[in-house]
C-alpha cells in the first residue's frame, strides 16, 4: 500500500489546472469557458487545503479554501447573469461568433 | 484581540468602512425613494468625501494591522503607509470626477432608472481598489481584485444599449476570470513554499536561498498575469481595446485610470514588501536574486508600448485609439517600476496624478462630443475644431499632453520618467521609450489633423454644452497646462509620500 502524500495531491492539482486552461482555450461555449475557470480555482483550492494540511502551516490555507469557494459561487452568479445577457442579445452563447468588436 | 484595540485598528481602515456604509446607503435610499433618483449621485459625493477627509486626517497614520501571526509584529492584513494613502485620494479624486462624468453622460441618464445599481457597483469598485492599495497580505490582495473585478464586470455590460455593450462585458469575464485563476494558482504555490500568505513572510523567506528557482518563477509569473491584466500589461491585454470600446464612456475612463492605479499600487507593494532584500543610500532597491523583477518587466514594457502604440495607428474609432493609448501609457509607466528605486517610484506616482487628469480629460471630451454625434468615429471629427471650439481646444491639449510634449504636463511625467531610467543606467531603454513616444505623435495629431484641417459640411452647425460642462472641461485642461509649468508642488509632495510600512 503506498500511503497518499503531498506529491498525490500537487499532481491532481496540476492535473486538474491543466485540464482548465484547456478547457478555456478550446471550448467555444461560454458555459464550457466558465467551467474550465471553475477547474483552475478548484486546483489552487487543493493545492491550498494540501499544503496547509501536510506542512504543518496552521489553518491558513483552509481558511483561503473557504474565501475561494465563497467568491467561485459569486463569480458564478455575476458570470451567468452576463451569459444570460449574451444569449439574450445574440440567440447563442458561442464566443467565437461575438466579435463585432474588432477593427 | 480586546474590544479596545479592535476600536483602534478601525482608524486604518477609516476610509474604508466609510465607503462600504455608503455603498449600503446607496442600496438603501435606492429602495426607499423609488421614484425620485436624483437624489443618488449626491449620497456617492457624500462618501467620496468623507472618505477622502477620513484619509486626509489619517494621511500620517503608518503600521501594519490585523495580525495573521500573533509571533510576528509586522506580519498584518493591511499596511497603512503614505504610499497607499497617496494611491488612496488618487482613486477618490478620480471617483469623483467619474461621478460628476456619469451625471453628464447620455449613456447613463438614459438607464437612470437603475441608477441606484449603478453607484452601487461604482462603490464596489472603490472599495475593491482602497484594499488593493493597502492590501499586504496575499489572501487581501486576491479577494480586493476579485471585487474590483465582480464589479466592473457588471459595469462594463451595465447600459444594454446596444449588442457591443454586452460583449464588452463577457470579454472582461473571461479574461478576467482566467487571470484571476492564474494569479490564485501561483498564491497557492507560493503558500506552499512560504508557509504563509503574507508579504513580510515571503521576505524573510527569500533572505535565505530555501526557494526551487522553477517553482518560485512559475509562481511569480502567474501572479504577475493577474496584476498584468488589471494594468493591461502586454500578453493580458487582449480584452483592452474591446472593453474599452464596447462599454460605457464613463466606465471606460474609469477602468483605464483608477483601476489601473490600483493595479500598479498593488505591484509595486507586492515587490517592495515581498522581494526588496536592503535599499541602499541611494534608494535603489536590492531584490532578492530568485527572480529578476526588473529584467521580466523591462520586457514586458516594451512590449506594452510597442504594441499600444503601433496598433493605435490605425484605429478609426476614438475610445478604441485611447484604449491602445491606455495601453501605451502602462508601458511606460512599467518603466518606472523596473528603474526599482525611490527614485522610479516617485516618478510613477507624477505619472500618475497627471495621467489621471489628462486621461479623464480626454474621455470627457471623447463623451460630450458622442453625446451630440452620436459617433466615436474619427471621420465624425472632421470640422469639430470649428463647431465646438472650447472643446476642440481643450482635447488638443490634452492629446498633446498625451504625446508628452511641452508645455502640458504630460512633458513633466515623461521627463521624470525618463530621468529616473537614465539614472539607473537604463539608457537603451529609455531611447525605445522615446521613440514610442514618437509614434505616439502621429496618432494623436491625426485627431486634431482631423478637428482643424479637414472641413466637413456641417461647420456651421455650432453645438451648445452646458456651464457645468464647459467649467469641467477648462478645469482639467487648465490643470494640465498648469502643470507644465508649475509642477514643484507636485513634486515636493511626491517627495514626501513615497513611503512604506514594512
Amino acid at each position: 500500500m503506498i500511503e497518499v502524500g503531498l506529491t498525490h495531491f500537487l499532481v491532481i492539482s496540476a492535473a486538474l489546472f491543466s485540464f482548465g486552461i484547456y478547457g478555456v482555450v478550446t471550448r467555444k461555449n461560454a458555459v464550457m469557458v466558465l467551467m474550465g475557470v471553475e477547474l483552475i480555482l478548484n486546483a489552487a483550492n487543493i493545492n491550498f487545503v494540501a499544503f496547509a494540511r501536510y506542512g504543518n502551516f496552521g489553518l491558513n490555507g483552509q481558511i483561503m479554501a473557504l474565501f475561494i469557494i465563497i467568491l467561485a459561487a459569486a463569480e458564478a452568479a455575476i458570470a451567468l447573469a452576463i451569459v444570460l445577457n449574451i444569449y439574450k442579445t445574440f440567440a447563442h452563447v458561442n464566443i467565437d461568433e461575438i466579435d463585432n468588436l474588432k477593427e | 484581540m480586546d474590544l479596545n484595540s479592535l476600536y483602534t485598528s478601525f482608524n486604518y481602515i477609516a476610509p474604508e468602512i466609510t465607503i462600504a456604509v455608503a455603498l449600503i446607503m446607496i442600496v438603501i435610499f435606492d429602495l426607499i425613494f423609488d421614484k425620485n433618483k436624483k437624489i443618488i449621485p449626491y449620497i456617492a459625493y457624500l462618501g467620496i468625501f468623507s472618505a477622502l477627509f477620513f484619509v486626509a486626517a489619517n494621511f500620517n497614520l503608518t503600521g501594519t494591522n490585523y495580525k495573521v501571526s500573533s509571533l510576528n509584529e509586522s506580519m498584518g492584513m493591511i499596511s497603512t503607509d503614505t504610499f497607499g494613502s497617496f494611491f488612496k485620494i488618487l482613486i477618490l479624486v478620480s471617483s469623483a470626477l467619474i461621478i460628476f462624468f456619469s451625471k453628464t453622460s447620455e449613456e447613463i441618464k438614459k438607464t437612470f432608472e437603475r441608477a441606484g445599481e449603478y453607484y452601487a457597483l461604482i462603490f464596489g469598485m472603490i472599495l475593491g481598489m482602497m484594499f488593493m492599495v493597502t492590501a499586504s497580505d496575499l489572501i487581501l490582495i486576491y479577494l480586493s481584485v476579485e471585487l474590483l473585478s465582480l464589479s466592473s464586470y457588471v459595469l462594463a455590460g451595465f447600459t444594454k444599449l446596444r449588442d457591443r455593450n454586452a460583449e464588452a462585458s463577457l470579454k472582461y469575464l473571461i479574461y478576467g476570470a482566467v487571470a484571476s485563476g492564474l494569479m490564485l494558482f501561483g498564491i497557492s504555490l507560493v503558500y506552499g513554499m512560504v508557509g504563509s500568505t503574507n508579504l513580510a513572510a515571503l521576505n524573510n523567506y527569500l533572505q535565505l536561498p530555501l526557494a526551487n528557482v522553477l517553482t518560485f518563477t512559475a509562481a511569480a509569473v502567474l501572479i504577475f498575469a493577474g496584476i498584468g491584466y488589471k494594468i493591461s500589461a502586454a500578453p493580458f491585454h487582449f480584452w483592452t481595446p474591446d472593453v474599452y470600446e464596447g462599454a460605457p464612456i464613463s466606465i471606460t475612463a474609469y477602468l483605464s485610470v483608477a483601476s489601473k492605479a490600483a493595479g500598479f499600487a498593488l505591484l509595486i507593494r507586492l515587490i517592495r514588501i515581498g522581494f526588496v532584500r536592503f535599499i541602499d543610500g541611494d534608494g535603489n532597491w536590492h531584490i532578492s536574486g530568485i527572480f529578476d523583477w526588473q529584467s521580466f518587466i523591462i520586457i514586458i514594457s516594451i512590449l506594452t508600448m510597442t504594441l499600444g502604440n503601433f496598433s493605435a495607428l490605425w484605429q478609426n474609432n476614438l475610445k478604441r485609439m485611447l484604449a491602445y493609448s491606455s495601453i501605451a501609457h502602462a508601458g511606460y509607466i512599467l518603466l518606472g517600476v523596473a528603474v526599482l528605486s525611490n527614485h522610479g517610484l516617485m516618478a510613477v506616482m507624477v505619472y500618475f496624478f497627471i495621467y489621471m487628469i489628462m486621461n479623464i480629460g480626454a474621455f470627457f471630451v471623447v463623451m460630450l462630443i458622442a453625446d451630440k454625434t452620436g459617433s466615436e468615429d474619427i471621420d465624425d471629427y472632421n470640422g469639430m475644431g470649428y463647431r465646438t471650439p472650447l472643446l476642440g481646444v481643450a482635447l488638443t491639449v490634452f492629446l498633446i499632453s498625451l504625446t508628452g510634449l511641452p508645455p502640458t504636463g504630460g512633458f513633466i511625467a515623461k521627463l521624470y520618467l525618463f530621468i529616473a531610467l537614465v539614472d539607473a543606467n537604463l539608457i537603451f531603454v529609455a531611447v525605445i521609450a522615446l521613440l514610442n513616444s514618437v509614434v505616439s505623435l502621429y496618432y494623436y495629431v491625426r485627431v486634431l489633423k482631423h478637428m482643424y484641417l479637414t472641413r466637413s459640411d456641417k461647420d456651421d452647425l455650432l453645438f451648445e454644452i452646458s456651464l457645468s460642462n464647459k467649467f469641467f472641461v477648462t478645469g482639467l485642461a487648465a490643470l494640465i497646462l498648469l502643470l507644465g509649468i508649475y509642477f514643484t508642488p507636485l513634486l515636493d509632495l511626491v517627495k514626501n509620500v513615497s513611503f512604506f510600512t514594512l
